[in-house]
């Protein structure tokens, strides 16, 4: 299966690798870096590149490629799913997945990685597990260890891997007890030029945090579950017993884990919080745009769209923009062409607006494409799908948690083209 | 040590030197020679006593490892570390040693002594890390140790070192390929393992070392479905790989019926047209029309098998990952009947939610989905429309999709998506987007014109790449219809001035030469100007030039002659060979000369014929002959290692291979065939299993009222399973076969009645268990009727009987003992009652603090017997007080309800280890409130013992409501004597002084021993410490089932296995002293049988010979 894997960062170096059999030579990555030459863009690279002895397979997440070495057949997402969650498990772990993280974190980094994959056959990927394996690194517990000479390592051995509820470790002990779910739904949708979807669909995930003594068992229902359409969920979720009663039945997880990610069926009507007026125009033989826009609330159910961040890429023969926020304030970055407009909230009795001219490369002809503009956004306390949680049972333990839920709706790919 | 300890003294003080300044980043860069001076202090640091100095050394080489620098010279002063106490310094030596022992093959020898060590501590998690190291160590010598390994490891009691024995394998196999006999025997042997942990890696290691050993499988496929849902997802996604493969050897294509219809008319056609002798296709036909004939004669039904695995795997389609996700979607595409394959398309969808590489894997093979099963994905046509962030690469191929997607009723909308993404800013993108219009403009006539209009609207842009992809595409259109386009052909023909791409060009080029008769007047004058830039043309321009010129002179010479002249001067002297030699290569065609071949004649023929259209094409078309999800057809070519999908069979092979034969009781031979009937308890409790074919075997270790189980089991129905079984070798197949008919119906039955169970029982509670308890109902509601109970209760003595032979003997008698009920009435009561509250049972979650949970204890017998259960019972960690209810345990009674004003107290021994202390006996006590009051701070007080004797307390029950019930579980140590343990229960209001008297049989714990080791150990225990009994057997307990029940009932031991069936031996220890006891019961005819004990302690054996009389004779 995985045989070695580099961690290669922006500039094209390797900065870790890792062999799970016999040593591979770092010098195969070249072959890796001709591809990225050829990319435009860094996520232009092929998640597969065949090599004439093996097969790299490589994600890219936070400016870090995880290119992973193969030398037989493979299930290529079996790969990809695995350099995911190595990248989630550092996340977990560190904080912050990055290239100066990983490097501070060097020895419990090779530590995970050993333990996560056998013979490059994955072993433990569950972050419960590893926890118990290792311990993940705190400030105090460095300092601890600096002054004690202690370790990282757990001094129990593990038996998380030998329990039937193989994600959840044992021994856990809270004095508060807390279980907090987070509903978030992001809406996907396509704007055409005129004001009409294209397409919307709703993707929601329930996200929880929980910190509960023992072996709870918990059952989550909603008021409509009706509304989701496809779900898909952590293995801890009783797949039976949503399927006979559409009621979401585990034992957690200790931490924060996804327990849910669904689809509202497309059949609904999708709610669309914001609209866009536009109107982005370059005349022929002349070396001005104009560039009008502004947003309003539509369908928001009462509550305040904040956070509406616009951003769009302009094309490639704009010089600058000159432009006047109605609130906010704007960048433009005459490299990327990317112009972004950090909005806040939208207040629906003074619509925000930006105004002003584009400056276009003298001589050049007009552009003939139009820029799309992305749009992200948040509704606090409100699904967007309307989907409600019922209500939440524990059982198996004896004291009583707090319970709280928290909904939220994001823009997700929301686009609007012009 | 002295080596490298001299090595420092000659360097002096240089290490001192050294380390500031390489002390904080060793790894980083550094001369040469400073190299030995960081090296020097690091081997100091690895030889002092301080661990902490020891870690802080092996922290810098592991980062050193880790940014790829060579720190090899380290070797001889890290290995000696190999045996270090610290955990930390130890695994990095691990990594160190796994990392350079193929480098330095002879100082790994020195590692090996540790881990064979290791491969022996009590405890399974160093075993299993011992094992881990060892096989990951690449050296050749060390084959023999770690093939030794791997076998003992493939039958270790503990299913996580079964696991690790199963990573080794591949190993192994890759060290030493000669191994690969022996090594295919270990993964037989783990294939037949019941644990979910074991199944994928040991699937993994037969893909990695004998994939075409498929009949390896066929007596494990039916456990390995029911097992699927509980694997891990990593195994998931190796096993479902597996069985699609398997499958297709196996079972009938679904799809046989439509297939053959469209093959043979197919056939037909090329038949008509060919012509191809006609014998041979007569031949054909007939055969043809024979298979025909047969697939109407024999109507398609599904091999339940089959159906089976559809089943199993559609539920993983929900699974968070994306590869399970994909795994399930492939096997579907490869496996399922068209109607079926329609579900996959949803979660497909999903995924492409997800990472972009995740998206580009998916989409790779939507693209090939599409083109076999374009309904399928028609309802998300929306889901594949592009935005302005997505990767070139995802666009590309989305747009891939919705080409193929593309029909009549909806190219509409398609093409107006399509024309917004030409005016993309990623020119890459438009240019295939242009190719996707041409494509679905030869696919779809309806649209060509549109198509074709729009096109050449393209000409006009401004970007010459999308000028020149379209030229291309229109090229590729026109061919279809030149005649009424010969005003495209016109206006191309002006762009020649204008265009500079040379695919553009070459394009222009062909087609006027091509039509030249449509456009007679400018082909000439097109020739004109190619003639004067012919030397600074690309050379494919220059090829089509020539051409141009060739049918040019062909059809209008009298205008052209000079000009085809003059470029064929020019090509003669090209750099090029090609472009000299197609000159020369024409020049002989077309220009008459006396020399002039036969050829020449034909030369009109030859360039100007009909050319057939080119078909576009979707470059995904036949990549479905790769296995959906794999490498290869990702690449499009085959990987190394790819096991090809073999096609369906034409008949199906014998479906009773997979059947798992019912071994025979009295015979000790087949010990891998038993091993297949222990259930699987899943976590899930409710998975699919219970309605799986496997079944019929696995039930009928634990479910004699087959009525109420209704789960398809072949014994389903017959309440007297022993009788059959007695009846000896009944063709089971044929049984299996009518039952499978019956699945569906009783499966519908079945969960009808699982239901309220299901509500009232904690989810965690297995399959198993709930089987025991419906069982429970059902005797009880049976009214004792004698008979019945009699079989049921032989029943389970089979499961014991056959258990003490087999391997995991230990293990799986635990999971024996437990399961009966000791207080059946009770548990009984309490389990009616929580049916009406239908918020579970909380008691079955009691948090009974015995410290189940604790992690391994040393002493291996007993915890780790725990810890095995943690792994196939789901309920032993959690609910360590809810395992016992089986119904051969008896429970007794503590304290009456209405002694104790309400409250009443029932107590068994549960027979499971009591994990805080070994040498104590478990005692499960239920509570049960009667009172209308709540009853609080129920707890023990004032324990009276006799000397020597411990009691661990139970932990005080809070509170328990009016009607509730609640378990809790005590260690007493009896110090093996038949006294009673006195105490006072006390709760908020009364005490009660009550007292717990042990029956000599629960003073023991079932050890296992081989038949040899019986024997040797009697042989030592012979004289006063033998007792002989001689008995008449009761009625009802002739057969060596009944023995061996009633011996277990009364006390807990484990049978040993035994030649002879005359005869029952059974072995156990006394749980504080840990001596031997050992049982035989011999029969002779009529019913007489000796029974003898040999037990070092004469008043227990005397004890126990009474009570196993008692329950034998009675």
């Amino acid at each position: 299966m995985i045989h070695s894997l580099f961690l290669v960062n922006a500039s094209g170096d390797i900065f870790l690798e890792k062999h799970w059999k016999s040593v591979v030579s770092r010098s195969v990555c070249d072959y890796f870096f001709e591809a990225q030459e050829r990319a435009t863009e860094p996520e232009n690279v092929p998640p597969v590149i065949p090599t004439p002895h093996h097969y790299l397979i490589s994600v890219l997440r936070h400016r870090i490629y995880f290119v992973a070495v193969i030398q037989s057949e493979v299930p290529p997402l079996f790969v990809i799913e695995f350099l995911h969650r190595v990248v989630d498990t550092f996340q977990d772990y560190f904080g912050v997945c990055t290239e100066a993280a990983i490097k501070d974190n060097v020895v419990v980094v090779y530590e995970l990685l050993e333990e996560m994959l056998d013979n490059g056959f994955p072993l433990a990927t569950e972050s419960n597990i590893l926890k118990e394996l290792i311990k993940p690194p705190t400030i105090l517990r460095t300092m601890v260890n600096t002054i004690t000479g202690s370790t990282n390592v757990g001094e129990q051995l593990p038996t998380g891997q030998l329990s039937v509820v193989p994600w959840r470790r044992t021994g856990v002990k809270y004095t508060n007890n807390e279980a907090y779910f987070d509903v978030v739904e992001e809406i996907d949708a396509i704007i055409d030029k005129s004001g009409s979807t294209i397409t919307a669909e709703i993707q929601g995930v329930i996200d929880a945090c929980v910190k509960l003594t023992g072996m709870p068992d918990l059952t989550l229902s909603f008021m409509n579950p009706r509304l989701l359409d496809d779900v898909s969920f952590h293995p801890c979720v009783r797949f039976k017993r949503w399927e006979a009663e559409r009621i979401l039945s585990f034992i957690p997880p200790d931490g924060n884990f996804r327990l849910l990610s669904y689809h509202v069926s497309s059949q609904n009507l999708v709610a669309i919080p914001v609209y866009v007026k536009h109107n982005i125009t370059f005349r022929e033989g002349s070396s001005q745009g104009r560039f009008d826009l502004t947003l309003g609330p539509k369908q928001t159910m009462g509550k305040a769209v904040e956070s509406v961040l616009v951003s769009s890429q302009l094309p490639r023969g704009v010089l600058n923009a000159n432009l006047n926020p109605s609130q906010g304030t704007y960048t433009f970055d005459p490299v990327t062409k990317m112009l972004s407009w950090d909005v806040g909230k939208i207040n629906p009795q003074k619509l925000p607006s930006l105004k002003g001219t584009m400056s276009l490369q003298a001589g050049a002809s007009k552009p003939d494409e139009n820029p799309t503009i992305n749009i992200q956004l948040k509704i606090q306390q409100m699904a967007i799908s309307g989907l409600k949680v019922n209500r939440l049972d524990m059982y198996g333990e004896k004291y009583k948690p707090f319970k709280g839920i928290k909904y939220m709706t994001k823009a997700g790919k929301f686009q609007v083209r012009t | 040590m002295s080596s490298s300890s001299a090595f420092n003294d000659e360097k002096g003080g240089s290490s001192s030197v050294g380390e500031p300044e390489y002390g904080h980043d060793p790894a980083s860069g550094g001369i040469f020679s400073s190299d030995y001076k960081r090296h020097d202090d690091l081997k100091e640091m690895l030889d002092s006593n301080k661990d902490s100095l020891k870690l802080e050394a092996m922290k810098r080489i592991v980062a050193m490892i880790a940014r790829g620098k060579n720190a090899s010279d380290l070797f001889p002063a890290v290995v000696k570390n190999v045996a270090c106490k610290n955990i930390e310094v130890k695994k990095l030596v691990y990594v160190y040693l796994v990392r350079y022992a193929e480098e330095q093959q002879d100082l790994a020898l020195l590692s090996i002594s540790t881990f064979q060590r290791g491969l022996k501590d009590p405890n399974q998690l160093i075993r299993a890390s011992a094992l881990r190291v060892l096989s990951s160590i690449r050296v050749t010598i060390i084959v023999p140790i770690m093939m030794l390994a791997i076998k003992e490891a493939a039958s270790d009691m503990s299913p996580y070192v079964r696991k690790t024995a199963a990573h080794a394998i591949p190993k192994l196999y890759s060290l030493d390929p000669e191994q690969k006999d022996q090594l295919i025997e270990v993964i037989e042997k783990l294939l037949a393992d019941k644990t979910t942990l074991v199944a994928g890696s040991v699937v993994m290691a037969f893909e990695e070392v004998c994939p075409e050993r498929i009949d390896l499988i066929h007596k494990n496929y039916r456990k390995l479905c029911n097992l699927l849902i509980d694997v891990e997802e990593w195994g998931q996604v190796v096993i479902i790989n597996m069985l699609t493969r398997y499958a297709r050897t196996q079972f009938l294509n679904p799809n046989m019926n439509e297939s053959l219809l469209e093959e043979g008319s197919g056939g037909d056609k090329t038949f008509y047209g060919s012509d191809e002798d006609e014998d041979d296709d007569e031949e054909e036909k007939d055969k043809k029309e024979e298979a025909h004939a047969m697939a109407k004669r024999k109507p398609y039904v599904m091999d339940p098998d089959h159906r089976l695995l559809l089943r199993n795997t559609k539920p993983l389609l929900q699974s968070r990952n994306a590869a399970v996700v994909m795994a399930v979607a492939q096997l579907y595409f490869h496996l399922a009947p068209k109607a079926e394959v329609g579900v996959i398309a949803k979660a497909l969808v999903r995924l492409l939610r997800s990472h972009s590489e995740v998206q580009y894997v998916v989409l790779q093979n939507v693209a090939t989905m599409t083109i076999k099963r374009r309904g399928m994905f028609e309802p998300y046509l929306k889901s594949f429309y592009i935005r302005s962030t997505d990767p070139t690469q995802i666009k590309v191929l989305k747009l891939e999709v919705l080409t193929n997607l593309a029909n009549e009723t909806n190219i509409s909308t398609i093409l107006r998506e399509f024309q917004t993404y030409i005016k993309s800013m990623d020119k890459d993108f438009v240019a295939a987007t242009i190719q996707a219009i041409g494509r679905c403009a030869t696919n779809i006539g309806e649209v060509r014109d549109t198509c074709l209009n729009g096109l050449v609207q393209l000409l006009s842009n401004r970007d010459e790449l999308v000028v020149a992809e379209s030229v291309v595409v229109i090229k590729k259109l026109l061919q279809m219809q030149p005649e009424k386009h010969s005003d495209i052909i016109k206006h191309m023909a002006k762009l020649t001035d204008n265009i500079q791409v040379p695919m553009a060009r070459a394009s222009i080029l062909w087609l006027i030469g091509e039509y030249c008769e449509h456009v007679p007047k400018i082909a000439p004058d097109v020739l004109r100007k190619m003639a004067k830039s012919f030397t600074n043309e690309e050379d494919i321009v220059k090829l089509q030039i020539i051409n141009l010129a060739a049918k040019l002179y062909l059809t209008n010479s009298k205008q052209t002659k000079l000009l085809t002249q003059y470029v064929l001067n020019l090509a003669k002297y090209d750099q090029n060979y090609d472009i000299r030699d197609r000159a020369r290569f024409i020049r002989q065609l077309i220009v008459p000369t006396e020399k002039s071949g036969a050829l020449s004649k034909y030369a009109k023929k030859l360039f100007l014929a009909l050319k057939p259209a080119p078909v576009l094409e979707s470059p995904f078309k036949d990549r479905d002959h790769f296995q959906l999800g794999s490498l290869s057809h990702l690449l499009n070519a085959k990987a190394g290692g790819y096991q090809e999908l073999p096609d369906w069979p034409e008949a199906a092979p014998d479906p009773s291979v997979r059947n798992v034969e019912v071994p025979e009781w009295t015979k000790c031979s087949s010990r891998e065939k038993r091993k297949e009937k222990k259930v699987e308890k899943p976590f899930y409790s409710d998975s699919e299993g219970e309605s799986g074919p496997t079944e019929s075997a696995d039930s009928e270790s634990d479910s004699a009222s087959g009525s109420e189980s209704g789960s398809g089991s072949e014994e389903s129905g017959s309440g007297s399973e022993s009788e059959e079984s007695e009846e000896g070798s009944e063709s089971e197949e044929e049984e299996e076969e009518e039952d499978e008919d019956e699945k569906d119906k009783k499966k519908k039955k079945k969960q009808e009645l699982k239901k309220p169970v299901q509500e009232s029982e904690s989810e965690q509670s297995s399959e198993e268990e709930r089987k025991h308890q419906r069982k429970m109902k059902q005797c009880k509601s049976d009214t004792e009727s004698e008979s019945e109970e009699e079989d049921s209760e032989s029943e389970s003595s089979h499961s014991e009987s056959e258990d003490s032979e087999s391997e995991v003997e230990v293990k799986k008698k635990k999971k024996a003992a437990e399961s009966k009920p000791p207080s059946k009435p009770v548990k009984k009561e309490s389990k009616k009652e929580k049916k009406e509250m239908s918020l579970l049972d909380l008691d079955d979650f009691e948090p009974t603090p015995s410290p189940q949970v604790t992690p391994v204890n040393t002493f291996l017998s007993n915890s780790l017997v725990t810890d095995l259960e943690g792994l196939s019972l789901s309920d032993a960690v959690l609910s360590p007080a809810t395992i016992a209810p089986s119904s051969a345990l008896k429970s007794y009674e503590l304290l009456h309800r209405i002694t104790g004003e309400g409250l009443s107290v029932e107590y068994c021994f549960s027979r499971q280890p009591f994990s805080p202390d070994a040498n104590m006996v478990a005692v499960q006590m239920q509570f049960t409130n009667n009172a209308t009051s709540e009853t609080k701070n129920l707890h023990m007080e004032d324990v009276k013992l006799q000397s020597g004797m411990r009691v661990k307390e139970f932990p005080e029950i809070e509170l328990l409501p009016a009607g509730e019930t609640a378990t809790a579980v005590m260690g007493i140590d009896f110090c093996d004597s038949t006294q009673a343990a006195n105490f006072q229960l006390c709760t908020h209001t009364r005490k009660f002084f009550v007292s717990i008297q042990p029956p000599v049989g629960e003073l023991m714990r079932p050890v296992f021993l081989t038949e040899n080791e019986f024997k040797k150990e009697q042989g030592q225990l012979m004289g006063m410490n033998e007792i002989t009994e001689k008995l008449t057997l009761d009625v009802k307990c002739r057969n060596e089932h009944a023995i061996v029940q009633r011996v277990t009932t009364a006390a807990n031991l484990s049978r040993v296995p035994c030649g002879s069936d005359k005869e029952c031996r059974f072995a156990g220890r006394t749980v504080n002293s840990s001596s031997l006891v050992l049982v035989t019961v011999a029969t002779k005819e009529e019913g007489a049988a000796q029974l003898t004990v040999n037990c070092e302690k004469m008043v227990i054996g005397t004890m126990l010979v009474k009570d196993i009389l008692l329950a034998l004779t009675q």
